[in-house]
Order: structure tokens, then C-alpha cells, then sequence
């Protein structure tokens, strides 16, 4: 079981891993350098005398800080992929069957435990926004995918009403608590920057996820293929 | 060994194996993404806006 799930989880996370870093590369990091340029006050919007530029040059490839956010997401969904597949197989335990086609189902769930639930209450930041404590920030995040993902298996595996009124108000509370905002809104980038940079780190995340479910579940199946043709040694 | 007990170990050897796993994800996506040192939180910064989580 343990090399199962540690094989499933790396080829899978390192996989969605890395497709993930480069829809990042091209599709996030020009409007998070280009926020950077209002962070640093290198432009300015708000009060500013002349209208803003919608198009400034954000550079080109750099590297050095490119190569470590390859390194750091191929990690955190290298991580995902650990705690996807660590479900999938307590599912399969209980008897549920993972299936390649099932995993984007999976990774569906994935995306709303981790990235949409969360953005709800704290939409993916530009560089510069205005936020309350990182701290209580990040005890509100952690709660909230914890208590989405919990609800989303207690809604998908449990039967009856209970599980599910159970399921559905793990769902809900986080969002009646409310996240931690800042007193202040003091964010320098345009409006339009935050709006973008906030859908398009959700599509790259869903697009990631949903590969991360089929390579997971896939890799998963494929393991147990492998197990079974193996000689029993136990 | 009887069946029933060979059931049992596989079932306990399982969530062990479970719980490890669960563990280590959960070890790399706090680590990578969430711990506040300088050096970690420098390198990891532009992933960690595009991840959603709370960086600053």
C-alpha cells in the first residue's frame, strides 16, 4: 500500500506539477510582475495625473525566479498528489472503485477543497494588496479546505441525510464565519489587474487539479495492475 | 497466521500507510507554501500568489 501511494503520488503530482508551473509561467506571472511595478510605485494608479498604461514590459524569462517557481509548484502538487492519493486509497479500502475516468471527479473535488472554497473568502492576492494578518489568514485557509474537503466526501460517500446535512454545513461554515479581511483596502494596482490575476490563478488551478485527479487515479489503477501480477511475499 | 488475523494486519498496515502519506503531503504543502521564513517564502513567492495562499 505505501509504495502504491507513494509511486501514484509522485509520477502524478510531479506530472500536474509541472504543467501547472507553465501555465502559471504564461498565463499569471505577467500580471503578477506587471502589479509589481505599482507595488514598488514604479507606476502609479490611484491619484495618479496621466491614465495607466495597460501594457507594460514585465521582462522576459527570468531564470532564476522562474526555475524556483517551477521547483515550488512541481512541490506543493507533488504534496496535493500525496494527500489525493492517501484518499483514494482509504475510498478504495472501504470498497469505492478509483478508476482512471473517476480521478477527474476527484481532482474536481480537489480544486474546490484548495483553490475555490478559499478564494471565496480570499481571492488570490496581486503582489501589494491589502490583507489582514498572514497568520489568521492562513489558520482560515487551512479551515476552510479542510472543512470543504471533509464535506465534499462526507456529501460524495455518506448516505443518508445525516452525513449530508453534515457535509453541506462543513461546505457552508467557514464562508458564515467569514475569512479575515484588512480594516483598510489600500491595494495600489488597478482594480482590472487584481480582477484577472484572481480568474486566471482559478483556471490554471482547475486545469492543474483536474489533470492531478486523472493522473492520481490513473497511476493508482495502474499500480494496482502492477500489484496483483507481482508474486504475493506476505 | 488465520485469515481473519492476515485481514487485520493488511487493514492496520493500510491506514499506517495511509496516515504516513497524508502526512507528507501535508508536510510539503506547509512547508513549501505557507511557512513564513525569508529564504522559503522568497523563493516560493511568486508560486505562492499563484496558488491562492495567503503569502504576506
Amino acid at each position: 500500500m505505501l509504495t502504491r501511494i507513494v509511486t501514484s503520488a509522485l509520477f502524478a503530482g510531479f506530472a500536474a506539477g509541472l504543467i501547472a508551473a507553465a501555465l502559471q509561467l504564461v498565463f499569471v506571472q505577467p500580471l503578477l510582475l506587471h502589479a509589481e511595478h505599482y507595488e514598488s510605485g514604479r507606476l502609479v494608479h490611484f491619484g495618479a495625473q496621466k491614465a495607466s498604461d495597460a501594457h507594460v514590459d514585465t521582462g522576459g524569462i527570468d531564470w532564476h525566479r522562474d526555475g524556483l517557481s517551477f521547483l515550488f509548484t512541481t512541490l506543493i502538487y507533488t504534496g496535493y498528489a500525496f494527500l489525493l492519493v492517501s484518499a483514494m486509497a482509504a475510498a478504495s479500502m472501504r470498497g469505492i472503485s478509483v478508476r482512471a475516468k473517476t480521478g477527474l471527479v476527484w481532482g474536481l473535488a480537489g480544486f474546490l477543497a484548495v483553490h475555490f472554497a478559499p478564494a471565496v473568502g480570499l481571492p488570490p492576492e496581486l503582489p501589494g494588496a491589502a490583507a489582514a494578518d498572514v497568520g489568521v489568514r492562513q489558520i482560515w485557509w487551512f479551515a476552510t479546505a479542510a472543512a470543504t474537503a471533509v464535506g465534499l466526501g462526507l456529501l460524495a460517500f455518506g448516505h443518508g441525510w445525516m452525513p449530508w446535512m453534515a457535509g453541506a454545513i462543513l461546505i457552508a461554515a467557514p464562508h458564515v464565519i467569514g475569512a479575515p479581511h484588512p480594516l483598510n483596502l489600500t491595494g495600489p494596482a488597478p482594480p482590472e489587474l487584481a480582477a484577472g490575476f484572481a480568474t486566471r490563478a482559478l483556471g490554471v488551478g482547475l486545469v492543474a487539479w483536474a489533470l492531478l485527479g486523472l493522473f492520481s487515479a490513473w497511476f493508482w489503477e495502474r499500480e494496482a495492475r502492477h500489484a496483483e501480477n507481482l508474486p504475493q511475499t506476505a | 497466521m488465520t485469515i481473519n488475523a492476515r485481514t487485520e494486519t493488511r487493514t492496520a498496515s493500510g491506514l499506517i500507510a495511509i496516515a504516513v502519506c497524508a502526512f507528507i503531503g501535508l508536510a510539503m504543502i506547509t512547508i513549501a507554501g505557507h511557512v513564513q521564513a525569508t529564504s522559503l517564502h522568497d523563493a516560493a513567492h511568486d508560486t505562492r500568489h499563484a496558488a491562492g495562499f495567503p503569502c504576506h
